[in-house]
Parts: structure tokens; sequence; C-alpha cells
């Protein structure tokens, strides 16, 4: 595909904002973890802590991952579709949006008048920047859904009867999950928190602002992973010099998670007295089938690499790893993603769990476990992606593949060495979001060598996010110029010609997802209409 | 219609065959054991709790019941719960109510399963009981403030009398 066609303006542009921002974070992150850690008492400092980690969650959860994601799926359309971006400047206008809704955020953040954490929970209330900026970056990214559907559905308008090509599939399958998951937490936002915040009205209905924001917290975190999977699908086979397993299980495991992701936001819910446990339970059931599609997933990339290790004269029952092409950054990622996603996906076993869940709900084991599945798979398979993109986008050579993969295997043992005590420390019932730790009981003097084994953790963690940005941008700058542009997508050991329509398409699974969600929302959302609640005033910091 | 590889079959079904042993053993330890999470839906005006009966000053505290069981009535406000310190019986069923007087707080006793948010505006109720005597803290384990970290309280559990 000629490079002009190529949206690498636009696929740069929103990158290196994610990773700009990201390096940020990952700094405040790391003074987090010190501050707390109470070694240093100059550093104790309520206020700078709780600042410190509503900038770090807001930025790494909502502004990295959403300028990192819509950029990369500008990309993958164009270059698997093999067609233009359609309507550039729309793209530009929700970039702009996005810009500008951070930047009302980020005021409102850095002059200390929100200060109420990244899942802003009324009825503590933050200034009217905070949520319309909030609100902007949702509005911006829903650009980018519009390109990603109206593309597919030109294309197959283009090409009857064709399976559109697994990426695209793939993305437009995360666009869509996108826009139903954002459905909640706009509600929430523009029906109850912006009016709050601007005093048109006095109080807030806590128990019906957090069911919709339960409707969001879930299915994000696929919005966030799919993107990490479909490299693993798209990318990993190719790299490892062989073929996808199966192109039609990969695509089966991407409704999956659209249809099992959505209805199960109420795992966040277990502990909230205002839903009735029948509701909970359902969503409970919901939740484990989730694991089918991550399963699936396992199961189709591993394949996929011991097959191409065969194929490089790979032997025996696991002798066949030794012959991946382990100095392959992408393989490399691919590797480490999985250990890491087998480990947090036990712990998310545990959280999901309708009764157990009581015993590590809001615990230091929480954090501790989305930074290994987060953290950990999803941004490591991040950066896999911008080191294999980076001389298709810039025309350079990476400028050096060996501190790649250095910094792959730093950022591996840092989120192990700052989770694995995170996890302990949860286990010690230490609560989550302490600036610092007061209490004067017995349990507690357990808790600080794992504390220590966290700030080396943070300081593995922020050697590696500041190797991954210097990497990048040096081969931006200065690196040589590269002979190949294209990105190359994986081909399926089974070439599919012909699918069945719902493997093609999303009309029936958007009919089924409309029902399965009024189902499990419906009355728990308009309970709050028919009961006599009380809202909340409210209330500062 | 597809093409899916025999191996990946196996491993459909054994992954369909984990889900239901899981599933399986979290509605027997629901309904066998009646363990469900704090879920009883009741809703009251955290502005004016000092005029509710249940939850006024002189109310709160530790009550035993004609059958020998516990009630505890607590208020959270930023930045602890009130009272401060409480004393229950080990191998007891403990009744714990508890609401906000401001925004959300979370409680939780360490290595027991004794856990809930305290949402304004709703009553939270947890029924369990505590095996092991001694020295407990009850955090606060949810955001409420620039001194949420401060928030918590002293729950000593003495040995049970009544049993043995
Ligand atoms: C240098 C690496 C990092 C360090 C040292 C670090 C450390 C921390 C610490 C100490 C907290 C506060 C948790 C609490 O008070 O309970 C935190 C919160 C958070 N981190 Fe990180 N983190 C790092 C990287 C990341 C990454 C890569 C992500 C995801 C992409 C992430 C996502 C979050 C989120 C969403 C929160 C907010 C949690 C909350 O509000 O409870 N972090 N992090
Ligand atoms: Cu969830
Ligand atoms: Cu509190």
């Amino acid at each position: 595909m000629n490079n002009n066609a190529k949206p690498v303006g636009l696929a740069l542009t929103h990158m290196w904002v994610a990773f700009a921002v990201f390096l940020l974070a990952a700094v405040l992150g790391f003074y987090q973890v010190l501050e707390r850690a109470e070694l240093i008492p100059a550093l104790t400092w309520d206020e700078g802590y709780y600042l410190s980690v509503t900038a770090h969650g807001v930025i790494m959860a909502f502004v990295f991952t959403t300028f990192f994601i819509v950029g990369f799926g500008y990309y993958t359309a164009a270059t698997s579709l093999e067609r233009s971006l359609w309507n550039p400047p729309l793209a530009w206008a929700g970039f702009w949006t996005m810009m500008l809704g951070v930047l009302l955020a980020v005021y409102a953040l850095f002059t200390g008048q929100a200060t109420v954490l990244y899942t802003f929970y009324p009825p503590m209330t933050a200034h009217w920047t905070f949520y319309v900026g909030a609100a902007l970056l949702v509005v911006g990214s829903i650009a980018w859904i519009v390109i990603m559907i109206v593309m597919t559905w030109q294309w197959k308008k283009d090409n009857p009867g064709q399976p559109v090509p697994l990426p695209m599939f793939g993305t437009t399958t995360n666009a869509i999950l996108w826009l139903w998951t954002l459905i909640g937490v706009a509600v929430e936002v523009v029906f109850q928190l912006i009016p709050l915040s601007l005093g048109w009205v006095d109080t807030v209905d806590v128990g019906l602002a957090r069911t919709l924001f339960a409707w969001t917290l879930h299915p994000i975190v696929y919005f966030w992973l799919i993107p990490a999977y479909l490299a693993l699908y798209m990318f990993v086979p190719k790299a490892a010099g062989g073929r996808l397993f199966s192109d039609e299980m990969a695509r089966v495991a991407f409704i999956m998670l659209l249809i099992f992701g959505l209805p199960i936001g109420f795992h966040h819910l277990y502990m909230d007295p205002f839903q009735a446990a029948g509701w909970k339970l359902l969503h409970g059931f919901g939740t484990f089938m989730v694991a089918i599609p991550t399963l699936i997933t396992g199961f189709t990339v591993i394949a996929s690499l011991e097959l191409a290790a065969r194929l490089r004269g790979g032997k025996g029952l696991f002798g066949w790893l030794k012959a991946l092409p382990w100095n392959n950054s992408m393989v490399l990622a691919a590797v480490l993603a999985l250990l890491l996603l087998t480990a947090g996906g036990f712990g998310g076993m545990i959280n999901a769990s309708y009764a157990m869940n009581a015993m590590v709900h809001n615990t230091a084991w929480v954090p501790g476990h989305f930074h290994l599945i987060f953290g950990g798979t999803t941004v490591i398979m991040y950066f896999a992606i911008a080191y294999y993109l980076w001389p298709s986008l810039t025309g350079k050579t990476l400028y050096s593949e060996r501190m790649a993969r250095t910094q792959l295997w730093l950022w591996f043992i840092g989120i192990l060495v700052l989770t694995l005590p995170w996890h302990a420390l949860g286990l010690m019932g230490q609560p989550r979001r302490i600036a610092s730790i007061p209490y004067d009981t017995p349990l507690v003097q357990a808790w600080d060598p794992y504390e220590y084994g966290m700030v080396l953790g943070g300081v593995i963690m922020t050697i590696a996010a500041a190797l991954f940005v210097w990497n990048l941008f040096m081969t931006h700058r200065r690196g040589a110029a590269a002979g190949h542009r294209e990105v190359e997508y994986a081909q399926p050991v089974h070439p599919v010609l012909k699918l069945p329509g719902p493997l093609n398409g999303f009309a029936l699974w958007n009919w089924i997802l409309a029902v399965y969600m009024i189902v499990d929302f419906g009355a728990p959302l308009l309970q709050f209409f028919f009961i006599e609640t009380f809202d909340a005033t409210s209330w500062g910091w | 219609m597809i093409h899916i590889d025999p191996w990946e079959k196996t491993w459909v079904y054994i992954v369909g065959l984990l889900i239901v042993v899981m599933l399986g053993s979290i509605l027997y330890t629901a309904f066998a054991n009646s363990i469900h999470p704090p879920s009883n839906v009741e809703t009251i005006d955290s502005a004016s709790l000092h005029l509710s009966k249940e939850f006024a000053e002189d109310n709160l505290g530790v009550k035993t019941r004609a059958d020998g069981s516990v009630t505890v009535t607590m208020v959270a406000a930023r930045y602890g719960f009130y009272p401060q310190r409480i004393e229950v019986p080990a191998n007891t069923p403990i009744r714990f109510r508890i609401a906000s007087l401001d925004v959300v707080h979370g409680l939780h006793i360490p290595e027991t399963n004794l856990a809930t948010m305290v949402i304004p505006g709703f009553v939270s109720e947890v029924n369990t009981t505590i095996p092991k005597p001694g020295e407990y803290p009850l955090f606060c384990n949810e955001y409420c403030g620039l001194g949420h970290h401060y928030m918590w309280s002293r729950v000593t559990v003495t040995p049970d009398t009544t049993t043995n």
C-alpha cells in the first residue's frame, strides 16, 4: 500500500500523545509507591498523594489507553483493508476534541480541584471542568467509532460475501463494544455529575450513579485489552515465523468478548447494599462466561507459536519453546504477556467469586490485580505494537532492538516485583488508596517489607517506561531509513474464503446485546425511580 | 460451517467443564451455606441520621439479643466509624448495620468476610460470625477524602463463653 495513503500523521500524533502522558503517569506511580512506603518522612503529603493517584489513574486508564487505541485503530483500518482512511477531517476533529477534554481535566486535576480519584464516586464532587473534560474525551472517541464502522461497512459493500479481514473485524468489534460501554458513564456524567458540579441541582442519587458507572467499568477493560489480543492474533504468529492457528476461533473470541463482557458490571457492586443478591448472582455468572474467550485466545495463540516453532525445527513436548525466535520483541512480549495473563486471570477468578470477593474487595489486592493484568499483559503488548509499527510509521529502523528486549524483560520483572507484594498486602487486609499507614495495631507491623518490595518494583518499571519512550523518540529523530514499511498480518493455517453471516457482521449481536443489557440492567436501574430514595448532597474532599 | 481443529474443540469442552465446576461451587456456597454479599436494598436519609431512631447517637454500639446473637449499629462519617471501639463475642452470629453520614465509605475487618460498602442514602447490613478471638482493626477501604487513611476503629473479639 502507498505510504501516502496511510494515516501516518494521525496514528503518530495519537500515539505520541499516549506515550508522553504514559511516561508522566509512570513517574507519578513511582512517587506514589515511594510516598506510601514512608521511607522518606519528608515526602509524606496526603494531599499530594491523592492528587497524584487521581492524575495517574485518569491518565493511565483513560488518556493513555484511548489515544493509543484510536491511533492504532486508524492505522489498522487503512493497512488491513488496504484503502485510505474515510473522512480524515472527522478523525482530526475527534483528536482535537479529545485534546480539549484532556486539557480541561488536567487543569482541574493539577489545580487541586478534582482530587476525586479516577472513579470519581459521588457525592464527592469535583470542579465542572473535570467532568466536561471527561465527557469531551469520550465524545472525541466517538469520531473513531463512526469511522471504524463506516469503513467496515463500505468495504463489505465493495467486497460482497467476502470475510472482513480479521484485524479490521477485531477493531470494529472493539469500536462497537466501546459504543455500548460508554453509555453508562456518559449518562452519569451528563445527567448527574455535570449538573451537580455546576450547582444546577443540589443532590445526587448515589445508588443510580454507581449502577451507571458499573455499566461502564467492566467492559471498558475489554476496550483496553482487545488491541493487545489483536496483536496476539495478527502480529505474533507471523513474527514467530508461522501462521495463525485459527481465524474463525479468533472471531468467535471477539464476539464472545462483546456479548459476555458487557452485561456483567455488578461484580463491581457485590459489596454495595442497593442491589439485590439475585442480580449480583446473575452478573456473577456472566462474569465467569467471559473467561471462555480468554481461554480460547490463550489456546489459539500458543498453538500458533508451537506451529511456528516446529516449522523452525523445534521438537519435543515443551522443547519447541527453545526454537521460538526469542530475539523478536513481538514474540518475547507475547510470551511474557501470556504469563502475566495466567497469573492475573487466576486472581480475577477470586475477585469475581460472589462470596470470596468480600475478603479482597477494596483491599490492596485489587490494584495489585489490575496492575498485573492491565499494566502487565495489556501494556506490554502496547509496547510490542509500538516497536513493531514505529518503522512503518516513521520510515526509520528501530533505534535499538536490544534495548527493546531489555525493556520488555525489565517491565515484566518490575510488574511482578510490584504486584506480588501488593496482592499479599491485600490478603493482610491493607485497604487500597491510602496515603500512609497510620494504624497503630499489631496486624499492620507485618506490612513494611512488602511496601519496600513495591518500591523496588516501581523503580524497575519507571526505568523501563523511560527506556521505551527513549527508544521510540530516538527512532523517530535519528533512526536509519527503513527499507520496508508494510504492516504484515499473519495468514491463517486454513484460509477463510466464506463465513457465516454472524461471524462477518454485528447486526445479530447488537440485537442480542440489547436484550441482554435490558435484562441485566433494566430493573436494577429503574428501581431507583420506583423506591423512595434519598439523594445525597455534594461534598468536597 | 466453520473449521475447528479437533484439539481446539477438546479444549473448548474442558473450558466449559471448568466453568460449570466453578459456577457450581459458587451456587453451592450461596444456597447451601447461605453466603451472600450484603444486598438488603434499604434506604435511609443520610442528611438526618441523628433523627432516625436506629442511628441516633445514643443507640449506636453493640446489643445482645434474646437468642444470644449480637447486633452492632454504627455510623460512618469522615473520618471515623462510631463507636470507635467495640467488643463482640467470637463464634456468635453478628448482625452489622451501618449508615453513612456524608460520602461513600467502605468497611472491612481483615481476615474476615465482614465487609460492605457504606453508601449515603442506604443502610448496609452484614451477617457473619468471627471465629478467631483477638484484636482487629476495622478499616475504611474506600477513598472518602484526604483523611481516608485515618479512618478506622478497633474491634475486640472476645472468646466465646456461652458455648463449649
Ligand atoms: C511505574 C509503574 C507504576 C507504578 C509504580 C504504579 C503505582 C501505583 C500506585 C502506588 C497506585 C495507588 C494505588 C492505591 O493508592 O491504592 C496506582 C494507582 C493506579 N494505577 Fe498505577 N502504577 C504504575 C503503572 C500503571 C500502569 C501501566 C497502569 C495502567 C495502564 C496503571 C493504572 C493505575 C490506575 C488506574 C490506578 C488508580 C487506582 C485507584 O484509584 O484505586 N498504573 N498505581
Ligand atoms: Cu469488572
Ligand atoms: Cu471513609
